[in-house]
């Protein structure tokens, strides 16, 4: 069985599992019974600065919404960080870290972005024995209103500025925690990099609203008749979180810099793509809040069996092995032609390639009186739409024209690689 | 007196007042608000609907479950009603599996289909329920319109005509309205006294008057109707049964199903007798609930005995695993020779398609053989009736073409109507 221990930035976990920042990381007990069920480790949620805790709402936190049979597929919360008393909080951090001495334990910081916070913050959760700290610069709702959290990751220079805050007073590894918020998610990874951070984790939540009560008028989660934004995540938000996680690690600027990723983590299928896209480790919140503890168990056996089905036998041989394949539009390869293909056995006749084809795309696909649906190749553009649609996987596949095969729709023959950098409609090359 | 599964002879009451509730009870009850999203989620969508093609009214299958799956079971409702106005009877007792279900593409797929009868049933209960009744009627043609026989034809015509803004009387020989959905459906499949809730809901259209007692032939004639009225559409059914023409079919315990379900319709089902060894002659749908519902009373031993091979039986495959699940035991391939007894039945003899004998104890037979036209105009084709050109239509099981179906009924009285609507005002 493939060996799970990873080592991200120094910190050893014995899988690439943890528990993000959230509600279910919020005191011991949960930690411990995330612990026992098998999570390489925990992410603290989030501490604030000594005083009176902060306070959460007392009507609904959360809001949904679902798939078929109330399956969930996003969720957006409005809590905030923790809100029980910062030595508590400590003194549980401390107890459980001495317990469980294999398992990851860092600890999530939110303090006002002045250098005293931060310092005071770091004095008091030395003593802890925890293995590192995640910057919560992401958290969108809330505490973004009092200039923390996102409000601070929206901002590439502080970022970068409290980073090295963090890097100056204390010891410990340090994660900066990115929020999804932002029109490019390489200028914040650059500014943690250049205050020094370890390693970066994203992606925070994503600002929502998940719905509108059309009785009440109000957003959910509804509060006395108001809603507030707050932060999305689980399933749905995967495929942003991928592409942020990509971007990050193939930018010049930040490659090889340790990234933890976070974003709708369900199965361990999910984790090995945000590890193959480069991320050292997975980070999961919405599925155990849905599903609880217990799915650790499923992503260590399924990335197990998946690395050893590959030949791997550690993380390291999984992580960025997808990245060179991750590439700007300008390079994919306009000669790569492929065409639909329907397999009739498989066919159950729904007719949803066609309406797919016929109403939104190029009438690339027939219908025989006997609903027989055949691909027109002299139409096909390759879209794939024909593919998504059919409740039958794998019924349509994308046939690849060898080179040398006549394309019926354009006429021409199939040549070798070339792309857009030097496609003749390109004005850039026609001014050349 | 409380009798059991061996009392010997015809009795009533075998099974505990309890048993027969049960028994008797909704054999599928309406669906739960989210088993009916689960449902209606796993249909595609299809384009151009095999399920649609499959159905007699045409209903947009895919669309009401569509309505479903977004909340707005009402809509689905009334996509439904639109093409047949007696959805909430085809719910029930539509043999989907051969009709929408045995179309649908998941049937194909993975032997399961959506099941668009029971989704369809939730639509049309849920807006029944609430009393609503979703169409009205066009402004006042000063047409008049007559229906004769107020089953699922004769209804669906003339709600259809009453909507298109003709006045319609309706003539009916029974004292209550609904044909075979009120007299010949099994029991189980409209509890609930679901036919005349069903014809009370439909009659909120307005504009439409029932007479009761009132048959073609002895009570009023085509003629007459021909002369008081400007369209007529017949929709009598086949009032009359075929006989067995052998001896001993007019023994004491020797009955035609369809008087016997007819009676259970009828009737407290403790009131109801029944034998303790039962013989069902007969391949079809009748044969069927005849049977079953024998078992339900409290029949110990059901024999369905039907002449030719499983494959040619016209109940369907559904329909037979339900008869045996109800501890009917079917017999194929032989052919009824004599029914024995002195006075009262005691058995019936019957003859394998190779020649072997096979005798039956019965102490009640069921025949169920086929039903036939009664008191008929003389509009034939065949054995069954035809739209003539000029102001008589026809639809139903008295008609010919189509099969015998309640949904086939509702589709030929609708567009009856439509047709008539057409003549009038074109």
């Amino acid at each position: 069985m493939a060996n799970l221990t990873t080592n991200f930035i120094g910190i050893k976990s014995p899988n690439p599992f943890w528990l993000a920042s959230a509600p279910p990381t919020d005191k011991a007990y949960n930690v411990e019974r995330a612990f026992e069920a098998g999570w390489g480790g925990v992410v603290w949620k989030t501490l604030g600065s000594e005083g009176p805790p902060v306070v959460n709402v007392n009507g609904p936190r959360y809001g949904a919404i679902w798939g078929a049979d109330r399956r969930l597929l996003g969720l957006n919360n409005i809590e905030l960080i923790t809100d029980r008393p910062l030595q508590e909080n400590l003194d549980e951090i401390k107890m459980v870290k001495r317990k469980w001495r294999d398992r990851a334990m860092i600890i999530s910081l939110m303090v006002p972005c002045d250098e005293e916070s931060w310092k005071a913050i770091l004095h008091r959760i030395e003593d802890t024995e925890a293995d590192g700290v995640e910057l919560n610069f992401g958290c969108p709702h809330g505490m973004a209103e009092r200039g923390m959290g996102s409000a601070v990751g929206q901002v590439p220079e502080y970022i970068e500025m409290v980073t090295r805050w963090v890097k100056t007073y204390s010891r410990m590894p340090c994660i900066v925690k990115l929020t999804p918020n932002i029109a490019d998610i390489r200028k914040p990874a650059e500014a943690a990099k250049r205050g020094g951070a370890d390693a970066v984790s994203l992606i925070n939540t994503i600002n929502s609203i998940t719905s509108v009560n059309l009785d009440s008028f109000s957003p959910e989660p509804m509060i006395d008749g108001k809603g507030t934004h707050g932060g999305y995540c689980g399933p749905a938000v995967k495929p942003i979180a991928l592409n942020m996680v990509a971007e990050i690690a193939r930018a010049e600027a930040t490659r090889g810099l340790p990234i933890s990723g976070i974003g709708g983590v369900t199965t361990w299928r999910d984790a090995a793509e945000f590890m193959a896209l480069g991320a050292g480790n997975v980070q999961v919140c919405t599925a155990a809040m849905t599903y609880g503890f217990k799915i650790v168990q499923e992503m260590i056996s399924g990335l197990s069996e998946y690395m050893d089905s590959k030949g791997m036998t550690s993380t390291a041989d999984l992580v960025a092995r997808a990245v060179p394949n991750v590439t700007d539009w300008q390079y994919l390869n306009l000669n790569y032609v492929t065409k639909a293909q329907i397999n009739q056995d498989d066919c159950i006749k729904c007719g949803r390639c066609y309406a797919a084809c016929e109403d939104t795309s190029h009438q690339a696909i027939a219908m025989s009186e006997d609903r027989t649906f055949t691909v027109k190749d002299e139409e096909c553009v390759a879209c794939n739409l024909c593919v998504n649609v059919c409740p039958v996987e794998n019924c349509i596949t994308m046939e690849v024209l060898p080179k040398g095969a006549l394309d019926g729709r354009t006429g021409k023959k199939v040549e070798d690689y070339a792309n857009w950098t030097t496609h003749p409609n390109n004005p850039s090359v026609a001014a050349e | 007196m409380q009798n059991s599964l061996f009392t010997p002879g015809v009795v009533q009451a075998r099974l505990s007042d309890g048993e027969l509730a049960q028994n008797f009870a909704d054999i599928s009850p309406m669906l739960e608000v989210h088993e009916a999203r689960v449902a209606a989620d796993r249909c595609y969508f299809c384009h151009d609907a095999p399920c649609i093609t499959a159905c007699p009214t045409d209903i947009d299958i895919p669309l009401f479950i569509r309505q479903i799956a977004t909340g707005t079971p009402d809509a689905a409702a009334k996509t439904i009603l639109s093409q047949n106005i007696m959805g909430g009877m085809c719910a029930r007792v539509c043999p989907t599996e051969v009709l929408c279900e045995g179309a649908c593409v998941r049937e194909m797929a993975e032997g399961k289909p959506v099941e668009i009868g029971r989704l369809q049933r939730f639509a049309t209960d849920t807006l029944m329920d609430k009393g609503i009744h979703p169409f009205t009627r066009a402004p006042a043609t000063g047409r008049k319109v007559v229906v004769v026989g107020a089953g699922p034809a004769g209804l669906s015509c003339a709600h259809r005509a009453a909507m298109l803004g003709h006045e319609v009387q309706v003539f009916e020989a029974r004292a209550k309205a609904g044909g075979l959905n009120e007299y010949g459906i099994a029991a189980y499949k409209a509890a609930d006294d679901f036919a005349a809730r069903e014809v009370d809901w439909l009659l909120k259209i307005g504009g439409i008057a029932i007479h009761y007692g009132k048959a073609l032939g002895a009570d009023i004639t085509l003629a007459q109707l021909e002369a008081d009225f400007d369209a007529v559409f017949l929709g009598i059914g086949l009032g009359g049964v075929n006989a067995l023409g052998l001896a001993g079919a007019d023994l004491d315990g020797v009955q035609n199903a369809v008087d016997f379900i007819e009676g259970l319709r009828q009737t407290d089902k403790a009131q109801v007798a029944i034998g303790r060894d039962v013989v069902v002659i007969g391949g079809g749908m009748t044969a069927v609930d005849a049977a079953v519902q024998s078992r339900l009373l409290g029949a110990q031993n059901v024999t369905m005995v039907y002449r030719g091979p499983r494959e040619k039986m016209s109940a369907s495959a559904y329909e037979q695993e339900h008869a045996t699940s109800a501890g009917v035991r079917i017999v194929y391939n032989a052919a009824p020779k004599a029914i024995h007894g002195t006075g009262h039945v005691t058995g019936v003899e019957f003859t394998y398609a190779g020649g072997d004998a096979l005798t039956v104890p019965a102490d009640q037979v069921f025949l169920a053989i086929g039903q036939t036209l009664s008191g008929a105009p003389s509009l034939l084709d065949g054995k069954k009736l035809k739209t003539n050109a000029g102001k008589v239509w026809t639809g139903g099981d008295c008609a010919a073409g189509g099969q015998d179906l309640t949904v086939t009924a509702v589709a030929e009285g609708r567009d009856a109507a439509t047709a008539i609507h057409a003549k009038l005002m074109g």
